[in-house]
C-alpha cells in the first residue's frame, strides 16, 4: 500500500510524456532530435545517389539536359516551390504552437494547412505536369518520341527525363509518406498529446517535412532551370 | 519551460527570405550568364537550404552533438560525389583498352602486371 503511494508520487513528479530511461526532459528531447537527424543523414545519401549520378550524366550529355530542362513547365515548378516552402512555414508554426503551449486547436489548424499545401503540391505535380508530359510523349518507356529538332542531342534527352521522373517521383513518394504521418500528428494534437514540455513526435515530423522541402529546393534549379530560359520563351 | 522557442517573427522573416530567393533563382534562369548560370542557381539553393536547416529545423538552437551529426550528413554526401567524380572524370586520362588482351598490353607497359 505504501509502495503504491510512493510509486504514485514518483509518477506525478514527472511531466506527461517523460520516459523513465532519461535523466531529464532536455536529454529526452535531444535524443529524439539526434535520432531523427541520423535517419535524415541516411536520407541525404539515399537522394545523394541520384544527385551524384545526375552530376555525372549532366557532364556527359550537357546539351540533352538543357533541351530536356526547357521542356518542363517553369510556372508549375516555381508555383510548387512556393507551395512547398509555404507548407514548411505552416509546419514550423504548428511546432511553435505546441512549444509555446498554445491550444490543440491551433496546432491542428497549422497541421491541416500543411497537409492541404502538400496535397496541392502533389496534385499539381501529377495532374498538371506528369499528365502533360505523357501527352507530349516525354515519359521514357511510355512512348517517348525523340524530336528531329533536337538534332544530335536527341537520343540522350530520355536520360534527362529518367532523372526527372525518378527524382521527382522519389520526392513525391516522400510526401505521400509524409501526409499520413501529418494526419496522425493532427489526431495526436486533437487528443492534447503535445505541450511545451513534450512535442518530440511533432518536432521530428517537422524535421522530415523540412528535409523533403530541402530536396525540392535543389530539384527545382537542377531540373527546371539548368537549361537556361532566355532562348525558349 | 524548456527548449528554445523561436519567435513567430523569425519564421516569417525566413519565409520571406526564401520567397525572395525563389524569385531570384527563377529570374536568373532567364538571364544568359554563360558558365555562371548553374553556380548561381546552386549557390541560391544552398543559401535556402542553410536557412531552412538553421531556423525551420532548429539546427541553430540544438545540441552540439546533433550539429555534428548534421555536418556528417553533408560530409558523407561530399565523399559520395567526390569519389564518383574521381572515377568518372579521370577515365580518359590513360589509354582506353578495346579488349582484354589490349588491356593486358597496357598494364604490362605500365608495369602494373608482371
Amino acid at each position: 500500500m505504501s509502495d503504491a503511494a510512493v510509486h504514485n508520487d514518483h509518477a506525478h513528479a514527472h511531466p506527461p510524456g517523460f520516459a523513465h530511461q532519461f535523466e531529464t526532459m532536455d536529454q529526452q528531447r535531444e535524443s529524439a532530435t539526434m535520432g531523427m537527424w541520423v535517419f535524415l543523414v541516411t536520407e541525404i545519401l539515399f537522394f545523394g545517389g541520384l544527385f551524384g549520378s545526375y552530376i555525372v550524366y549532366r557532364a556527359l550529355y550537357h546539351d540533352s539536359f538543357e533541351i530536356g530542362s526547357n521542356l518542363l513547365n517553369i510556372r508549375f515548378g516555381a508555383a510548387n516551390t512556393i507551395v512547398l516552402i509555404g507548407s514548411s512555414l505552416t509546419m514550423a508554426l504548428a511546432i511553435h504552437a505546441a512549444q509555446a503551449g498554445k491550444k490543440a486547436r491551433e496546432q491542428m489548424m497549422w497541421l491541416l494547412l500543411t497537409i492541404i499545401l502538400g496535397a496541392i503540391f502533389l496534385a499539381v505535380k501529377f495532374t498538371f505536369e506528369w499528365t502533360a508530359d505523357y501527352h507530349e510523349h516525354l515519359i521514357p518507356g511510355f512512348g517517348f518520341v525523340v524530336r528531329p529538332e533536337w538534332h544530335a542531342a536527341g537520343p540522350h534527352v530520355p536520360i534527362f527525363f529518367c532523372f526527372y521522373f525518378f527524382m521527382t517521383g522519389l520526392h513525391a513518394l516522400h510526401m505521400i509518406v509524409g501526409i499520413p504521418i501529418l494526419l496522425v500528428m493532427t489526431w495526436m494534437a486533437s487528443r492534447n498529446k503535445f505541450n511545451a514540455d513534450y512535442n518530440a513526435p511533432l518536432e521530428n515530423t517537422g524535421l522530415y517535412w523540412h528535409f523533403v522541402d530541402i530536396v525540392w529546393i535543389f530539384l527545382f534549379p537542377l531540373l527546371y532551370l539548368v537549361g537556361g530560359r532566355w532562348g525558349t520563351h | 519551460m524548456s527548449g528554445h522557442v523561436v519567435p513567430i517573427k523569425t519564421y516569417l522573416l525566413i519565409f520571406f527570405a526564401l520567397m525572395v530567393l525563389t524569385a531570384a533563382t527563377t529570374g536568373a534562369a532567364f538571364i544568359d550568364m554563360g558558365f555562371w548560370n548553374t553556380p548561381v542557381a546552386l549557390a541560391i539553393a544552398a543559401t535556402k537550404m542553410i536557412l531552412v536547416v538553421l531556423f525551420f529545423m532548429h539546427a541553430k538552437y540544438t545540441h552540439g552533438l546533433t550539429q555534428v551529426v548534421i555536418l556528417c550528413g553533408f560530409f558523407f554526401l561530399a565523399l559520395l560525389v567526390a569519389f564518383t567524380l574521381a572515377d568518372e572524370l579521370t577515365r580518359h586520362w590513360g589509354p582506353q583498352p578495346t579488349s582484354w588482351s589490349a588491356m593486358n598490353a597496357i598494364l604490362l607497359h605500365a608495369k602494373l602486371l608482371f
